[in-house]
């Protein structure tokens, strides 16, 4: 008897503590962008993606402390990926080994309120692919023992960083008020077009509280996309077009600099 | 100023596409080649994906030829019934050398077997013009008659069957060699993307002994045709032709023609022999050091269209 009332009051005790952190309310992020839509125009040369957000019912004494961390994240259209290696064969650097990975985001840009391996633990940010290291990549078809993995995971991510296409900055993300924040973004010259993914994290006390997530596209505008359906979708004509545009130039460079 | 290449989905500088188009527009008007084999690795070389650059130089060197072509045409210095017969060859052999392409993609290494076969037709070629040449200006120093149609000089060539007279070049000739050369120049602009003219111009002066100022009229008229259909073929089978891309080399690379094509009259053939043994042995120099020496990088990335 007295056993089982114990074991009631343990269980009302739990209750308790369940209600009353749900009672107090939790902190709330939202975001924002101006636009879902991204025009690449003749002239463009990257650009800066403002993200605007609210953390509500955040706790004053946490905030003065910094204890709220927000990591924002664009994530490109993912595309399969082939990584390979050339060796030196009779003298000649050939391309030896490839190795196929599933679709991986063409491209990745981060941007945080600190450096990420200070806002959470690595299983963490490994467990919801958050920063450069942890995007999944996993290798498709034959990978032998698996033994070059890594060397060729790394290898990847490396030239992705280099190319501009992978990039984070640690302290882009700001508040502006107690409750606002303003992440900033940078899209590379080259961003890859198609359906983006903007994915926004709070940790409080480096722990995850909420994640919120967007779309974006990048499209191509005007003259550069009216080229680029036609020469998916009328390719014949369109190969017809560029030659007759060749001859063209041709014939009137012809006449203009005709001397007799 | 940049501008965005919807095709080739990158932003590039103005200028110095112009400036490219403009510099291998000169030299090909000068030296009759089409200039494919300069354009290309260059394109390359400046970050655009290789397909793009392939197709898109094919479509440039459209624009080039046909502008070196008319001009020649103008001045008589085009063979339109030699061109003909070589294009007949060349149709055949561009059909025969998809094919290989095709071959070659399924075995793998067909990117090797590009810069394999750059290398050694551009260092073979190059190597023989650069003799050949040096000997007759060494001969023209020394008050030598320098003419390469040395009366009475038969090779096999001429021996063969079914001559034909070509009145403007002024040679009654086999028409085997003729086609068997088309069809040669037809294999390797599938596979190397070229119109083929840095081996047809000396393979048309030292094989078939027709006279310098109508090989490379002559030269300019049949890669007009080579390089349309590989264009065309290019757009329908990889969408890789680059518009935007084509048309900024056309526009500097027709204007740079109409110089390189005065100045090439005012060279004497040898000299103008010499220089483009040098330019051809210069790119195939490069190409070879890319082969041979440790890369800056061993890896790299390519994305495959496929995707979610």
């Amino acid at each position: 008897m007295r056993r089982s009332l114990t074991q009631v009051g343990a269980a009302l005790l739990f209750l308790l503590t369940m209600m009353s952190s749900a009672l107090a309310v939790d902190e709330r992020l939202d975001i924002g962008i101006s636009t879902n839509e991204i025009a690449i125009t003749a002239n463009f040369t990257g650009a800066d993606l403002t993200v605007f957000g609210a953390l509500d019912n955040a706790d004053r004494f946490l905030l003065e402390l910094g204890q709220y961390d927000i990591i924002v994240a664009l994530e490109g259209p993912a595309r399969e990926t082939v990584v390979r290696k050339k060796e030196r064969v009779f003298g000649i650097w050939i391309n030896r080994f490839s190795m196929r990975f599933e679709p991986v985001p063409v491209s990745y840009s981060l941007s945080s309120t600190l450096p990420i391996d200070r806002i959470a633990r690595e299983i963490e940010l490994s467990g919801r692919t958050i920063g450069i290291e942890h995007i999944h990549l996993l290798p498709s078809g034959r990978v032998g023992d698996g033994s070059r993995v890594p060397e060729f995971r790394e290898a990847l991510l490396r030239l992705k960083v280099d190319d501009g296409l992978y990039q984070s900055e640690p302290v882009g993300v700001e508040f502006v008020s107690s409750s606002l924040f303003r992440a900033t973004i940078r899209l590379p010259a080259n961003v890859p077009v198609g359906q983006h993914k903007l994915r926004a994290f709070l940790f409080k006390n480096n722990e995850f509280v909420m994640e919120r997530e967007l779309t974006l596209r990048v499209v191509k505008t005007g003259a550069e996309q009216f080229v680029y359906e036609l020469a998916h979708e009328q390719s014949f004509l369109y190969g017809i077009l560029a030659v007759l545009l060749a001859m063209f130039t041709g014939w009137a460079a012809s006449v203009m600099f005709r001397r007799d | 100023m940049t501008i965005y290449l919807p095709i080739a989905e990158i932003s590039v500088n103005v200028f110095l596409i112009l400036g490219m188009g403009a510099a291998v527009g000169f030299l090909s008007g000068m030296f009759g080649v089409g200039g494919g084999f300069l354009i290309t690795p260059l394109l390359i070389f400046y970050n655009i994906p290789p397909a793009v650059a392939v197709a898109t130089g094919a479509n440039q060197v459209v624009a080039s030829s046909f502008s070196g072509a008319l001009s020649h045409f103008r001045r008589g210095t085009l063979d339109i019934k030699l061109g003909g017969m070589l294009l007949a060859g060349g149709l055949v052999g561009a059909s025969v050398g998809i094919y290989l392409f095709m071959l070659l993609r399924d075995l793998g290494q067909l990117d090797l077997i590009i810069s394999l076969f750059y290398v050694i037709f551009l260092s073979v070629v190059g190597g023989l013009m650069l003799v050949e040449s040096v000997n007759s200006l060494m001969r023209a120093a020394a008050n030598k008659p320098v003419s390469l149609r040395k009366p009475g000089q038969h090779i096999w060539v001429h021996r063969l069957p079914f001559k034909m007279r070509f009145k403007r070049s002024k040679i009654y000739l086999s028409v085997i060699p003729i086609l068997a050369l088309g069809f040669g120049i037809g294999v390797l602009t599938s596979i190397m993307g070229v119109g083929g003219g840095f081996i047809m111009v000396p393979a048309m002066i030292y094989l078939l002994h027709v006279p310098t100022n109508v090989v490379i009229g002559t030269s300019l008229f049949q890669i007009i045709f080579v390089t349309a259909f590989t264009t065309v073929v290019q757009a329908t089978a990889n969408q890789s032709v680059d518009i935007f891309l084509a048309g900024l080399l056309m526009i500097a690379g027709v204007i740079g023609a109409q110089y390189g094509v005065r100045v090439g009259q005012k060279l004497r053939g040898e000299q103008l022999r010499a220089l483009l043994a040098l330019l051809v042995l210069a790119v195939g120099v490069r190409l070879a050091l890319d082969l041979v020496l440790t890369p800056d990088e061993f890896y790299s990335v390519v994305v495959t269209g496929i995707g979610f």
